[in-house]
């Protein structure tokens, strides 16, 4: 067995454990934010893996000689759909969060720094340490 | 059997379990976490595909299917922001 071909299991191995990792912390989680917090980054990690394997079959490929135009391409588009994929999961995550946390769905069990004790918490201003110490004096 | 066609089946097990997120999910953000991982494991799964058939443009498609599932979730961020 070519050792490129080991490489391509072991990282498709490693890709598809992490995106079953992200498939059950949906499940495993009490709120919003942790389930977020579970499926996402490992869901984002495990396709760079997934990617790797698919660039790394096609070098090798490549590298045997055969269709070499066709395996350059599928590995410089499969970098460029990574590279998509790089930039939409934690952008995406990030407005779900910001939109949840807006619209009045609050985290369960914490203490929640960016709670006002009302929705729409961007009008309302928090007095800061310097304004109380002004209004004491 | 072609270890991508495995993998990409494998894949499909665990979309199939991130879209039980989806019917389940008690609250509208729940659904629309549920709906952007099954977004994302689409995209590796086309990339995967494309591997095991050799054809380029099934990768073409999932960067598309990328860009389009990312405005959409924008999009739907931005609603549920302005419904509160």
């Amino acid at each position: 067995m070519n050792p490129l071909d080991i490489l391509v299991i072991i990282l498709l191995a490693i890709g598809l454990f992490f995106n079953l990792i992200a498939a059950l912390g949906l499940h495993r989680f009490p709120d919003v934010y942790s389930r977020l917090h579970a499926s996402t980054k490992t869901n984002t990690y495990g396709s760079i893996f997934l990617v790797l394997a698919v660039v790394v079959y096609a070098i090798s490929n490549y590298l045997d000689g055969a269709a070499a135009a066709t395996q350059l391409q599928l590995a410089i588009h499969s970098l460029i759909a990574l590279i998509a994929i790089l930039i939409a999961n934690p952008t995406g995550s990030h407005a779900i969060a910001r939109a949840a946390h807006r619209s009045g769905y609050l985290p369960k069990g914490v203490v929640d720094a960016m709670d006002t004790g009302v929705t729409g918490s961007k009008q309302e201003e928090q007095p800061t340490e310097e304004d109380k110490k002004l209004e004491g004096a | 059997m072609n270890i991508f066609l495995i993998a990409a089946i494998l894949m499909a097990v665990f979309i199939s379990i991130a879209i039980l997120r989806i019917i389940l999910g008690p609250t509208t953000p729940d659904r629309v976490v549920g709906l952007d991982t099954t977004n994302m494991m689409v995209i590796a799964t086309m990339i995967l595909l494309g591997a095991a058939y050799d054809s380029v443009i099934l990768i073409d498609v999932a960067i598309v299917y990328a860009i389009l599932a990312f405005v959409a979730t924008l999009y739907i961020s931005k609603y549920l922001e302005d419904e509160a």
